[in-house]
C-alpha cells in the first residue's frame, strides 16, 4: 500500500488547469505552423497565423488561449495499491478545479443545473473519471473542453451491416455538420464499439492522444488517415472561412461491442484541444 | 488592404461592407451571449426600453475570462452565434446593424439582416488573448449577476475581424468551401 495525501492530488489538479489552459500543446502548435505552410486560401493561412500568435501571446502573458477555458474533464487512473488520506478524492479534484480556475483567472462557465442555469462561480463540479489499474500509481490528466466544439458533437448507434464505411460516413457528416462553429482546425475524436455510454467516452479519451501519434491497431490507423486526408478535402477550413485545414487529426479509440451494435461517437475538438496529465 | 469600420455603425456604411472584406472596427460595442438576449428582450417588453441604444448597435457575442490585476479585460473570443439566432431579427429589427461572433446564422437571420441592412463579423474563434489587446475599455452595464455573460460596454480599436454574411446575404462561409472542396 501507498498513502497519497488529497492536497497532493489538489495541488497536481490546480496547476494542470492552469497550465492546460494557457500554454497551447505543443504537438498542436507545430501541427499549426506545418499547416499553414500546406494551406492553400489566403484567408486560412491568416486565421492561422493569428492562432499562432494569440498562442504566442497567451504564453507569454499568462493568460487563457482561450475565453472558453471549458468544463474540467479529469481522469483519475488509479492502481489498487493505492490509498488515499485526508478526504475524498472526487473533493480533492473539485477542490484542484476551483482554486486553478480562481487563480489562473480563467472563466467560471459552469451552471448549477441544466434548466435553472445559475453559476456554480468556481467551475465546479469537474467531470470525473476513475479508472482503476494494477500497481500502485496515480496519474491524472486534465482536459478542459470547451462548449463550442463540444455541442457539434454525436453519437451514431450504427447497424454492423453498415461496416467501416458507415462509421467513415458517420465522422464525415458529423465534421461537415460542425462547419464553422467548433473553431477549426479541430482535433476529431471518434469511439467505436462498447455500447452507447462507452463510445462517446472512449472518444473524449482519444483527444487526449497527442497529434501526429496514430493507433497501433492497423484497419483503425488507417480509418484515422482516410478520414483525415478527407476532412481536409471538404472545404471548411481554418475558421471553417475556406481552406485545406480543417482538421490537424483524427483520433480513434475502439473496443469490444455487442452483436447487434456499431457505436461511432464524435467527439470534436477545436485548435485548443487541452489536455495534460502528470504522476503522483 | 483592410477596411476601417467604425462602431455604432449606420445601415448606410454597413451596406458598403461585402463578404469576405477584412476589417478592422474601431468604436464602442457592446457584449451579449444567450442569456442576455434573452434579459434583453424580457426587459423591452416589460419596460420598452433596452440597456443600450440598439439604433446602429453592434452586439460582440462573447462572455469574457476574467481580467488579471492592470488589464482592462480578460481574454475575450467570440462564442458560437447559432444560439443567439432565435434573439438575433429581433433585435435587428429594433435597429442593431451589427453582430460579432463566429459560426454559421440560420435562414430567419440572413432574412433580417437583408430587410434591416445589417452585417454579420467573424472574429477569429479560439484567437481570445490576441482579440483583447484591440479591446481598450470595458464597463459592465447590465445583468452584473450574470458575471461572464454580462452586458459590457467595450471601447474596440482596430479590432480584427472579417465580413461572412453581408447585407445582400451572401455567406463568405458558403462560398469559400466551395471552392477548395475537393470531394
Ligand atoms: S471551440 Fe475551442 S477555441 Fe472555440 S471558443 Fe470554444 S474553447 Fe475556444
Amino acid at each position: 500500500m501507498r498513502d497519497i495525501d488529497i492536497s497532493k492530488i489538489t495541488e497536481a489538479v490546480k496547476n494542470m488547469c492552469i497550465k492546460a489552459n494557457i500554454d497551447l500543446n505543443d504537438d498542436i502548435y507545430k501541427a499549426m505552423e506545418k499547416a499553414r505552410e500546406n494551406e492553400r486560401s489566403p484567408i486560412g493561412c491568416e486565421m492561422l497565423s493569428q492562432l499562432l500568435k494569440n498562442a504566442d501571446i497567451a504564453k507569454t502573458d499568462r493568460v487563457a488561449i482561450c475565453q472558453d477555458t471549458g468544463m474540467a474533464v479529469v481522469f483519475v487512473t488509479i492502481g489498487q495499491e493505492v490509498h488515499i488520506t485526508g478526504g475524498l478524492l472526487k473533493d480533492a479534484v473539485n477542490e484542484g478545479v476551483r482554486q486553478g480556475y480562481n487563480e489562473g483567472y480563467l472563466r467560471k462557465s459552469v451552471v448549477k443545473d441544466p434548466f435553472i442555469r445559475v453559476n456554480s462561480n468556481d467551475n465546479t463540479p469537474a467531470i470525473i473519471y476513475i479508472d482503476l489499474v494494477e500497481g500502485d500509481g496515480l496519474k491524472i490528466d486534465v482536459a478542459p473542453k470547451g462548449a463550442g466544439s463540444e455541442n457539434m458533437s454525436k453519437i451514431f448507434m450504427l447497424k454492423p451491416a453498415d461496416g467501416i464505411e458507415g462509421a467513415k460516413k458517420a465522422v464525415l457528416e458529423a465534421v461537415e455538420a460542425a462547419g464553422p462553429n467548433p473553431c477549426p482546425p479541430m482535433i476529431v475524436g471518434v469511439g467505436c464499439g462498447g455500447n452507447f455510454e462507452m463510445s462517446a467516452y472512449l472518444a473524449k479519451r482519444a483527444l487526449l492522444r497527442p497529434v501526429g501519434l496514430h493507433s497501433d491497431k492497423p484497419h483503425i490507423r488507417e480509418m484515422e488517415e482516410e478520414l483525415l486526408e478527407k476532412i481536409n478535402r471538404t472545404g471548411i477550413g481554418p475558421q471553417g472561412l475556406g481552406g485545406n485545414t480543417t482538421a490537424l487529426a483524427v483520433n480513434i479509440e475502439s473496443m469490444a461491442t455487442h452483436i447487434a451494435c456499431m457505436p461511432v461517437a464524435v467527439n470534436i475538438g477545436c485548435h485548443v484541444t487541452r489536455h495534460t496529465s502528470c504522476e503522483l | 488592404m483592410d477596411i476601417k469600420v467604425n462602431a455604432p455603425l449606420s445601415k448606410e456604411e454597413a451596406s458598403k461592407l461585402k463578404a469576405g472584406d477584412i476589417v478592422k472596427i474601431t468604436g464602442t460595442v457592446y457584449t451579449a451571449r444567450d442569456a442576455a438576449h434573452k434579459r434583453m428582450l424580457e426587459q423591452y417588453d416589460k419596460t420598452g426600453k433596452f440597456p443600450f441604444d440598439m439604433r446602429n448597435a453592434v452586439i460582440y457575442y462573447a462572455g469574457p475570462a476574467p481580467a488579471k490585476p492592470g488589464q482592462v479585460i480578460g481574454p475575450a473570443g467570440p462564442t458560437t452565434s447559432y444560439r443567439m439566432d432565435s434573439f438575433a431579427p429581433k433585435l435587428m429589427d429594433f435597429g442593431q446593424t451589427g453582430m460579432i461572433g463566429k459560426g454559421a446564422r440560420n435562414k430567419e437571420v440572413i432574412e433580417a439582416m437583408k430587410r434591416n441592412k445589417a452585417v454579420y463579423f467573424a472574429a477569429t474563434g479560439g484567437a481570445a488573448a490576441l482579440i483583447s489587446s484591440h479591446i481598450k475599455k470595458c464597463e459592465i452595464i447590465a445583468y452584473e449577476d450574470l458575471g461572464a455573460e454580462a452586458v459590457r460596454k467595450l471601447y474596440v480599436e482596430d479590432f480584427p475581424a472579417i465580413v461572412v454574411i453581408d447585407t445582400e446575404g451572401n455567406n463568405l462561409y458558403e462560398s469559400e468551401k466551395e471552392k477548395y472542396r475537393t470531394l
